[in-house]
């Protein structure tokens, strides 16, 4: 996939472009807002990551521009400036997710393919199915192997978002921002204890589990590799 | 009507009020003491003549025997435009000569003046007017005689201001209320211009500014400072942000490059298959010293109020629904039961995820806190000042000599020195209850810690209050 990297801390970027190429990306990148703004309007990229401070043009202008000019690359800010009013400020000028510096990679990473996801809808879905575990949105039922699963509400929004990411690594942050809206950070782990809870209900009692935990990372539901 | 009642209790309304009495007063004691010393004056005038008169008249007699008096009266009375009054009759008052035609019924006094009405002849008829006088009784001929002075004009004065008096006073009250009241419109105006920008400014609009109605009036000298001081606040308050900004800006990005590095290290390691325990503890190190920062600097910045434009209504019921839900299975995972009592209708203006990120911190606290088998209660209450979100636990508590200490950054108590934290969480919480206009209160919950965070309804401009947290202590 072609990703754009504007960032003007070039050891940041240096990293960054690593990093993406490593996990099979192809990148450009640009070292401030101008360059980074004719690149995005000029070439077709899947994804644009955009530091939200940068020279010449900020990051949050970029965005708006290439919104202006009709492009709707989506768009990943990463932001080294204090995140109370600045997230709804990002999102707001076009970007479609936000990340504070300093990150973890796998986070960039599973917010990337979570993005792409989003721009690649199969149309409007009323099932979700990873392996024999279906999941029926207009009914809210959920099934594996045909056997009824008792979901609370916040499950059943749980397993519709691990689903809809299904074979992708979603961290807990991603979960806590979607399915909980919330935007801060829990001092434990609360999430780890909604999860286990969430992987005895679906996979207790089943050969093959589905919820799998990725370490250092979050946690990802795939079906049996066949 | 509520404006009408609320106008009669302003400060100027009772000062004019308080003015206008004073001056009825003395406006009735300035015309009472003028009008006595001017009767007492013309009354000793009149007084005075007619004693002259008579004297002059007794001597006339005495000298001159009754045919001088008789001339005497004769040409006085004859005389015009003199206020004075003559009239000499026989033993049955029978005029005799002078210038009135009858005896007037009147009696003598203690002074043996006469005050009387009699006729007097104008160009077309009669009018009746008042005299006063002095009776002499001439004895060996058994005669009288009255000398009088014609006080009308007097009497006319006196009796005009005795029925004008108490409409002069009541006009006084009258007209003193309407520009007391007027006054205090215009001054009541003016103080709401002022209360409502202070108002609007609390609620987190620091651009707003008192107005000034050019008139250069003290209120306006007011307005005038209030909007320097504004301006002031505005500007300290904007280099503030700056300031956290640019903290936050210089100190993320050698972090960031700091985790870049060490997340390199450890994939190039992991791929020639080597120890790469030492690395991921330095990243867990390198994670909570960010966990850190970013919770002081959301601290600072949510004591300097910088996220206002973040506030909507919410519904405290549903925010601690929503986190009692997600700390739930934490709980039971731990073998504590965490409880939610919804109260009423709970709308505040607030901060959705501050408050939540409070209220998570205080379930957080409580939760790590208590021992299996205890309780942590999540409530929403009515209460007289506003309604109040409450997290109470049954764990150890904190002595009272130590609640105040506990909101303040990185203090931890011996007791909790080796379970994980930051040390910042209660200080969010106090930070949260300033943000909103409010205070963290903790107290004894027997046993256990009850902390509680008590905010305004929607639609009530917060108060302004001091940046402090308010402990009661058990033995209360």
């Amino acid at each position: 996939m072609r990703i754009l990297v504007v960032e003007d801390d070039l050891e940041a970027q240096r990293y960054l472009v690593q990093g993406l190429k490593e996990s099979g990306h192809v990148v450009d990148e640009a070292g401030d807002g101008d360059l980074g703004l004719s690149l995005a309007l000029s070439r077709p990229y899947d994804i644009a990551i955009v530091d939200r401070m940068l020279p010449k043009l900020d990051g949050l202008n970029v965005v708006a521009e290439m919104r202006e000019h009709g492009n709707t690359t989506p768009v990943l800010f990463l932001s080294a400036l204090s995140e109370v009013d600045d997230r709804v400020k990002g999102l707001k000028a076009g970007g479609d997710d936000y990340l504070t510096k300093p990150y973890a990679f796998v986070e960039l990473l599973a917010r990337i393919d979570a993005l792409m996801r989003r721009r690649t809808p199969a149309g409007v879905k009323t099932q979700l199915q990873v392996g024999d575990l279906e999941l029926d949105l207009l009914t809210r039922a959920a099934t594996r192997s045909g056997q009824e699963i008792e979901l609370q509400p916040r499950e059943f929004r749980l397993l519709e978002y691990l689903m809809r990411h299904a074979g992708q690594v979603v961290t807990r942050t991603m979960l806590l921002e979607s399915v909980w809206e919330y935007h801060f950070d829990p001092q434990t782990n609360v999430i780890d204890v909604h999860i286990s809870r969430l992987r005895a209900k679906i996979d207790k009692g089943f050969e093959l589990p589905l919820l799998h935990t990725v370490r250092g990372a979050g946690y990802m539901i795939r079906a049996a590799a066949a | 009507m509520r404006g009408g009642f609320r106008l009669v209790r302003t400060q100027a309304f009772r000062i004019v009020l308080i003015y206008v009495l004073l001056f009825a007063v003395s406006v009735t004691a300035l015309l009472g003491f003028t009008y006595w010393i001017t009767s007492r004056t013309v009354n000793g005038q009149a007084d005075e003549i007619i004693q002259a008169e008579i004297t002059g008249l007794s001597e006339q007699y005495q000298r001159l025997g009754w045919q001088g008096l008789y001339q005497s009266v004769n040409e006085r009375s004859q005389q015009r435009g003199s206020q004075a009054l003559y009239l000499l009759t026989d033993g049955e008052h029978r005029r005799l000569v002078g210038n009135l035609t009858f005896w007037p019924a009147a009696r003598a006094d203690a002074g043996n003046y006469v005050e009387f009405d009699y006729e007097r002849r104008v160009n077309n008829g009669y009018e009746t007017r008042h005299a006063r006088g002095q009776i002499l009784r001439l004895e060996g001929d058994n005669f009288y005689l009255l000398v009088a002075e014609d006080i009308q004009d007097r009497y006319v004065t006196q009796s005009l201001f005795t029925t004008t008096l108490p409409w002069t006073v009541g006009l006084i009250l009258l007209l003193g209320l309407v520009g007391g009241l007027l006054m205090s419109l215009n001054m009541l105006r003016r103080l709401d211009a002022i209360n409502r920008t202070s108002g609007e400014i609390i609620a987190g609009d620091l651009t707003r500014r008192v107005p000034v109605t050019g008139s250069a009036d003290e209120f306006d000298v007011l307005a005038e400072n209030l909007n320097r001081m504004l301006d002031r606040i505005e500007r300290l308050m904007k280099g503030l942000r700056e300031v956290t900004d640019s903290v936050a800006h210089d100190l993320r990005t050698p972090l960031n490059r700091l985790r870049n590095r060490l997340e390199e290290s450890l994939a190039r390691l992991a791929a020639q298959g080597g120890n790469v325990g030492e690395i991921e503890r330095a990243i867990v190190e390198t994670d909570k010293l960010i966990a850190t920062f970013n919770a002081l600097l959301l601290i600072a910045e949510t004591d300097a109020g910088a996220s206002r434009s973040q506030m909507s209504l919410l519904e405290l019921n549903e925010v601690a629904g929503d986190v009692a839900e997600l700390y739930e299975p934490l709980a039971e995972e731990k073998g504590i039961a965490l409880k939610l009592e919804r109260g009423g209708e709970a709308q505040i203006e607030g901060n959705r995820s501050l408050v939540a990120q409070a209220l998570a911190n205080l379930v957080d606290n409580g939760i790590k806190y208590t021992p299996p088998g205890g309780k942590v209660t999540i409530k929403v209450t009515q209460g007289a000042d506003g309604v109040a979100l409450t997290v109470a636990d049954t764990g150890p508590g904190i002595p009272a000599e130590d609640r105040p200490r506990v909101v303040e950054r990185f203090v931890r108590l011996e007791a909790s020195r080796n379970s994980p934290g930051t040390g910042l969480g209660l200080s969010l919480v106090a930070a949260v209850a300033h943000f909103h206009g409010t205070q963290l209160l903790l107290e004894d919950n027997h046993p256990g810690l009850k902390a509680s965070l008590v905010f305004p309804r929607a639609g009530k401009v917060m108060p302004i209050r001091p940046v402090m947290t308010v402990t009661k202590s058990a033995a209360e």
